[in-house]
């Protein structure tokens, strides 16, 4: 399941990844209009991004996260060509992960 | 008679008064904390958020953090907020939405070789500060910026 997009570009020693995921990301505060009962919470926890095996970010997620999330971050060491693996948790325990080479 | 009821009473009041602090203490071991601290994301007020997620809740405001996040968000449910700032020594940065139910949006841990910039975006429900936490050389520094939400985006 391609639930990840990465998008990576090294420029200048710095490296700016961009990812969006698809994820319902319920609040566990909304409710279902025809039944009127909540829905549960069901939100990504963690997100992990690793460079060539090596964890450089770690996001604890609680659900005031938007709808298909977006995250962008920028590290430092990293050429193109490298590797870099996203994994997501999520509160029931589902997850999901993805590679892609920088550019 | 009427001094036996007195005593009766006073005694009533102090069982009840036990139990509830019983009560309240049977609560604190759930709050354990862990590499993902749900008491963070469960607490109701800022500081809670804040204690439970870096450790304490007193911050001072920063010159060097930068939060860029839209004057009025038309819709609550997507509100993109960016976190930068020029100080080294990161471990961590938090964005709190102040008025929401459980007010920790998120918290990124980031290691030496991380840029401090974060970007994503973040659920508000109604008007109110959005809040920019950073953890560097172990304190907390702030940057705080006021969102118009029109429409609220954490349904019920």
């Amino acid at each position: 399941m391609a639930s990840i997009k990465i998008r990576a570009k090294a420029k200048d020693g710095v490296t700016t990844v961009k990812t969006l995921m698809s994820h319902a990301m319920e609040t566990g505060l909304r409710k279902d209009s025809k039944t009127g009962k909540k829905i549960p919470a069901h939100h990504i926890t963690e997100v992990t991004a690793e460079h060539n095996g090596n964890v450089v970010m770690t996001a604890n997620w609680g659900g005031a996260i938007s709808k298909n999330p977006y995250l962008s971050f920028k590290f430092k060491g990293a050429a193109s060509g490298d590797k870099i693996k996203i994994t997501w948790v999520d509160n029931m325990g589902e997850g999901d992960s993805a590679e892609a080479a920088i550019k | 008679m009427n001094l036996l009821r007195r005593k009766f009473v006073k005694t009533a009041a102090f069982v009840g008064a036990t139990v509830s602090a019983v009560g309240t203490g049977i609560l604190i071991p759930k709050r354990a904390l862990g590499a993902y601290s749900k008491a963070a994301f469960d607490a109701k007020d800022v500081s809670g958020a804040l204690t439970a997620a870096m450790g304490s809740d007193q911050h001072t405001a920063s010159g060097d953090i930068k939060l860029k996040a839209p004057d009025i968000a038309e819709n609550g449910a997507v509100v993109p907020v960016t976190v930068s700032s020029t100080m080294g020594n990161i471990d961590a940065i938090s964005i709190i939405a102040s008025a929401n139910v459980s007010p920790l949006t998120s918290t990124y841990m980031l290691t030496s070789a991380c840029e401090p910039f974060v970007s994503t975006r973040i659920k508000m429900a109604k008007t109110s500060d959005v809040v920019a936490v950073i953890k560097a050389d172990g304190k907390l520094y702030s940057a705080t910026k006021e969102v118009k939400v029109t429409i609220g985006g954490c349904g019920g």
